[in-house]
C-alpha cells in the first residue's frame, strides 16, 4: 500500500507525515505527530471527542483521511493554552469542576472555543445546541455549560 | 485503497468509468468515512473533489437560481444571507443534519446520495423542484432530485457518472417553502417523519405548489395528490384536511424503533399540514 506524504500546520507548526489513504486525520494526529490530547471516542462522528479545526472550520477529526489535511491550518486541544498558562475555558473547566474523567474535555474545550471566536456573548441555548454534537457521561453537562459562560463571560471582560 | 484527487468532473468520472472495484466519491466524508471504519463499505478507489475549482461556491445562476458546488457545507449554506432568504426550507433541512462538527463538513449531495428515506436535506430539495447535474464521459445532463433515490442506502448512478452540482430554480416573487421533521428529542436525531412543502401565491390563492414526504416510504416521496389538495385555495380548514388527508394516503411507513407505521402516518398528516402554513407565511413575506 502506498503511503502518501502530507504537509500540514498544526496548531501553527509545519509538520509533515506519510499516511495510509484509509487513515483517519485523527489517528494521524495521535499516532503520527504524536498529539494525544485528540481522543477517539466513537469513531464515527456522534461523539465530538476528536473534535479539531480545519482552516477554521469544526470538524470532528475521525471524518477526516489524513491525506485530506495537505496543505490545511490544523488547531488541537494542544494549542489552545499559551505555554504555561491555560486558556480562560480551561481555568473555567477546572473552577466549575466541568470535567470528571476529562475524555470529552479536549473535544469540549476545542469546539466551546471555537463558538466564542464566532459569538463572543452565547446564550445558555446556543451554547447547549453548539456542544450537542460533544457527548459526556459524567458531568450531565451542567457544569461544562456553566463554564463556557463564564469563561465567555471572563473573555469579553464582563466578569 | 486509491486515493485520487482529480482537477475536474470529467477526470473524476473517467477514473470512475475505469475503476474495477468499489468506488466511493468523497465531499464531507460523513458518511462514506463512517462507512469505511464500520467496515460496510471499504472502497478500492476513492475520489475527492474537493480539489475541482468551483465545489466550494454558491452562485446565482443567469435566470436566478442558485447554483450549489458538491463540497459545499451545511453551516456554509447557513451562512449565505441571500440563499438563506430564497429557500429557508431547504437551508433549514440541512441545518438539521447532525452536529456542528458534521454541519463543517457534510453537503447536500452527500445526503442525496446516501439513500436515506430519512435524509433531513432531500425533501426540502424536492419540493423546491431542485435538480443536480449529472457529469459522465457522454457530458452533463440536469436530473430532477427526486429521481436520484433508488430505495434505502441506493442510487440511480451508474460507473463512471459523478453528480458535479446542485441547482435551485429561481424562488420567483410571493413563494415561500418550508420543511418540518419529527424526532423525539431536540436534537442530533434521525427523522421519524419529515415534510416540505413549497408554494407559491397568485392573487392571495396557491398557484403553484409541490409537497415532499421523508420517513413514510423507501424513498423521499413526491406526492402531487398532496399538491393539488391546496392548488388553487387560500390555505382554509378544508384544504387543510385535504392536504392531510392525501399525504397520510401516500404514506407507506415502516414500523421500527423510531415509530410505529402508525405513528408515521399521523404525524406526517400533522407535519404537512403546519409546514404548508408556514411556507404560507413565508410566501407573504414571514421572515422566520
Amino acid at each position: 500500500m502506498t503511503k502518501i506524504h502530507v504537509t500540514a500546520t498544526v496548531n501553527g507548526d509545519p509538520v509533515e507525515f506519510l499516511t495510509d489513504p484509509r487513515e483517519s486525520l485523527l489517528d494521524c494526529l495521535r499516532d503520527r505527530l504524536g498529539l494525544t490530547g485528540s481522543k477517539e471516542g466513537c469513531g464515527t462522528g456522534d461523539c465530538g471527542a476528536c473534535s479539531v479545526l480545519v482552516d477554521g472550520v469544526l470538524v470532528c477529526s475521525c471524518l477526516v483521511l489524513g491525506a485530506e489535511a495537505q496543505g490545511k491550518k490544523i488547531e488541537t486541544v494542544e494549542g489552545i493554552a499559551n505555554g504555561e498558562e491555560l486558556h480562560p475555558l480551561q481555568r473555567k473547566f477546572i473552577e466549575h469542576a466541568a470535567l470528571q474523567c476529562g475524555f470529552c474535555t479536549p473535544g469540549i474545550l476545542v469546539a466551546a472555543k471555537a463558538l466564542l471566536a464566532q459569538n463572543p456573548d452565547p446564550t445558555e441555548t446556543e451554547v447547549r445546541y453548539w456542544l450537542a454534537g460533544n457527548l459526556c457521561r459524567c458531568t450531565g453537562y451542567d457544569k461544562i455549560i456553566r463554564a463556557v459562560m463564564d469563561a465567555a463571560a471572563e473573555m469579553r471582560g464582563a466578569a | 485503497m486509491h486515493y485520487h484527487t482529480p482537477k475536474s468532473f470529467d477526470e473524476a468520472a473517467t477514473i470512475s468509468a475505469g475503476a474495477k472495484g468499489v468506488t466511493r466519491f468523497l465531499a464531507g466524508g460523513t458518511d462514506v468515512l463512517v462507512q469505511l471504519r464500520a467496515g460496510m463499505v471499504t472502497p478500492d478507489d476513492l475520489i475527492d473533489l474537493k480539489h475541482i475549482p468551483g465545489v466550494k461556491d454558491i452562485t446565482r445562476t443567469a435566470d436566478g437560481g442558485w447554483r450549489i458546488g458538491v463540497a459545499v457545507s451545511g453551516a456554509e449554506l447557513s451562512r449565505h444571507a441571500a440563499l438563506c432568504a430564497d429557500w429557508p426550507g431547504v437551508i433549514e433541512g440541512m441545518n438539521l443534519v447532525g452536529s456542528t462538527q458534521v454541519q463543517g463538513r457534510a453537503t447536500l449531495v452527500g445526503n442525496l446520495c446516501n439513500g436515506s428515506p430519512a435524509a433531513d436535506s432531500v425533501p426540502g430539495l424536492v419540493a423546491a423542484g431542485a435538480k443536480v447535474t449529472i457529469t459522465s464521459a457522454n457530458g452533463s445532463r440536469d436530473v430532477a432530485v427526486e429521481d436520484i433515490p433508488a430505495g434505502p442506502g441506493r442510487n440511480v448512478l451508474k460507473p463512471g457518472e459523478v453528480i458535479s452540482a446542485v441547482i435551485l430554480p429561481p424562488r420567483g416573487k410571493d413563494g415561500g417553502d418550508a420543511y418540518l421533521r419529527f424526532i423525539p428529542r431536540t436534537e442530533m436525531d434521525i427523522a421519524v417523519v419529515g415534510a416540505a412543502v413549497n408554494l407559491t401565491l397568485a392573487g392571495g390563492k396557491i398557484a403553484t405548489a409541490r409537497v415532499s414526504l421523508g420517513a413514510v416510504a423507501p424513498k423521499v416521496l413526491l406526492v402531487d395528490e398532496a399538491a393539488r389538495a391546496i392548488i388553487g385555495t387560500d390555505l382554509n380548514d378544508a384544504a387543510l384536511e385535504a392536504l392531510t388527508t392525501a399525504a397520510r394516503a401516500a404514506a407507506t411507513p415502516i414500523s421500527d424503533k423510531r415509530g410505529t407505521a402508525e405513528f408515521r402516518t399521523e404525524v406526517v398528516g400533522v407535519l404537512v399540514r403546519r409546514a404548508a402554513q408556514i411556507a404560507m407565511a413565508r410566501a407573504k413575506g414571514d421572515k422566520k
